[in-house]
């Protein structure tokens, strides 16, 4: 049978002749290999401290958007929810009252909208459905947390900063862009 | 103060003495475990344990708190007596070893002249050598009071192993006692130390190599680590211990390495002996500091050695062991006592 590569290597039978019988020498090439390793480059990167440059493509925690004037985009049409896969959306529809006009976009808001993070895959399905660009993906992960509860994420969990109110915190989670201290 | 014509001086002397060198032991003892993993690390390129404290220098305490805190699980059907009584044997079997070593030379404080050795017996390595052999029982009746049979098959294997090696390790001691005239070890030491004389490794290449390969084995460390052969008997014979149990027979194992490194030190290395440098130049209490930290030189240069050894070759065969031991040290142990026997005689003329 013809060898699929040209790199296959017979292996010798052949008994140990006494040079490699002493072990020694073979012994002493093994542990200049090791020795040489504590010369190396370590490739770790030491997490909390390092952090990692994410890709600009990457799909993390989500947000949900607001307008220049701070008004929440989210209209709970419930498009994000049909198309989230994992079904790990759900929300609640309420009708805007004429004195909230500052706070909501159009007539209807999400009174309560949850993400269940265990459930969600991270596909960023939510992020194509939405037709308000009220939700995107940003480039941080969920935290480890003690209980599966603590992975429910509220509307408080998931609100961008009010741009009026809170400009550094907005335009923190709107650049976002994390310092990444890796080399 | 002499009452009951004891010198209670001396008992108090000693007793310091001893109380020094057995927390010194146990806390290089507990760095050890760290310095291992730092070792491991650094050979595989990853940084090791660097959480707990500056540069992890916690970690052995948060290692040694985790131990305590496990629940302790004897078995139901293990020989109770015996159970407890394996870690405590090994543990014990690791310290006695460091009564004969001398530490260094003597010191002179209040007007007396303390030497730093528990013990200057003239049959010191005698004694190490049937203190080295206890050692195997905290394996043994551990194993055996376990009930279980992978605890038993690795203390039948580390019995065997312990025994075999013991073997080439005194013949090829016999060499250098030969030369030496003396089984006191702080007279090996001294005639290392003396101007003109060399260290006994330069007279002993092969005693040495054979003493140290001997060692490793006694001391259950990889290449020779059968006892604890992870992928054969599942964690050895210390499978059934839990707690701190576990880290006696875990600790054991460094208190060992230690002892075999400053054993190693004082019969091959000189022991104390700082190289080009006459010591008897110096002021008595200098000198004294200055051998110590020679001799800790000494064992840290062989504890890394050992570890580096660990990192790098993968486990014996048990038949490849046995064959390594019997019919290659031992002939080859032999052949290097009759040789220097040899010269012996002809230089004498």
């Amino acid at each position: 049978m013809d060898a699929l590569t040209n790199r296959a290597q017979a292996v010798g039978r052949k008994p140990l002749s006494l040079w490699e019988r002493l072990y020694l020498p073979a012994i002493f090439k093994g542990m200049a290999i090791t020795f040489s390793h504590i010369f190396r480059k370590q490739p770790t990167i030491r997490y909390p401290e390092q952090k990692r440059p994410f890709s600009p493509v990457f799909r993390g925690l989500h947000v949900l958007n607001r307008d220049e004037e701070g008004r929440e985009r989210c209209t709970a049409c419930g498009l994000c929810a049909v198309a989230c896969p994992a079904e790990a959306i759900t929300m609640e529809a309420a009708e805007r009252l004429p004195e909230e006009k500052g706070l909501y976009r159009e007539e209807k808001y999400a009174a309560k909208y949850e993400i269940n993070m265990l459930r969600c895959i991270f596909c960023g399905l939510c992020e194509e459905a939405c037709p308000k660009d009220a939700i995107y993906l940003s480039e941080t992960f969920a935290p480890s947390n003690f209980n599966r509860q603590g992975f429910i994420y509220g509307k408080d969990d998931l609100l961008i900063p009010n741009p009026k109110t809170d400009p550094e915190g907005y335009e923190k989670a709107k650049g976002r862009k994390e310092p990444t201290t890796a080399g | 103060m002499s009452l009951l014509v004891i010198d209670w001086f001396l008992l108090i002397e000693k007793l310091v003495l001893i109380a020094i060198i057995v927390f010194a032991s146990l806390g290089i003892a507990l760095y050890t475990t760290f310095a291992e993993r730092k070792v491991a690390a650094v050979l595989q390129d990853r940084p090791g344990p660097n959480r707990a404290g500056p540069f992890g220098l916690l970690q052995p305490f948060a290692d040694g708190l985790k131990l305590i805190m496990k629940e302790e699980i004897i078995p139901n059907t293990s020989n109770k007596v015996l159970f407890v009584l394996g870690p405590i044997l090994a543990m014990t079997a690791a310290l006695m070893t460091c009564a004969v070593i001398p530490w260094s030379s003597h010191v002179e404080l209040f007007g007396r002249n303390i030497e730093l050795q528990v013990a200057d017996i003239n049959i010191g390595i005698l004694y190490i050598f049937g203190v080295v052999s206890l050692g195997v029982y905290g394996i043994m009746i551990g194993g055996w009071a376990s009930n279980n049979k992978f605890s038993l098959m690795a203390a039948l294997r580390g019995a065997s192993q312990a025994i075999s090696y013991e073997l080439a390790m005194g013949l090829s001691l016999i060499a250098v006692l030969m030369i030496s005239g003396s089984l006191s070890l702080r007279t090996i030491v001294e005639q290392q130390m003396t101007q003109g004389g060399m260290w006994n490794v330069v007279y002993q290449p092969l005693g040495f190599l054979i003493f140290f390969i001997c060692a490793m084995a006694e001391c259950n460390r990889t290449p020779f680590d059968l006892p604890e052969a992870e992928n054969e008997l599942n964690f050895g014979y210390h499978q059934e211990y839990s707690s701190m149990k576990l880290g006696f027979y875990l600790f054991a194992e460094y208190v060992n390495m230690i002892m075999s490194s400053a054993v190693m030190a004082c019969i091959f290395f000189g022991g104390y002996d700082i190289p080009f440098l006459d010591e008897s130049t110096l002021a008595p209490n200098l000198a004294a500091l200055l051998g110590v930290l020679a001799l800790l030189v000494k064992i840290v240069i062989f504890i890394f050695i050992f570890m580096w050894i660990r990192w790098t070759i993968p486990r014996f065969r048990y038949d490849q062991l046995m064959n390594l031991g019997w019919k290659t040290l031992i002939p080859l142990a032999l052949l290097n006592m009759l040789a220097t026997g040899a010269v012996i005689l002809w230089r004498q003329g």
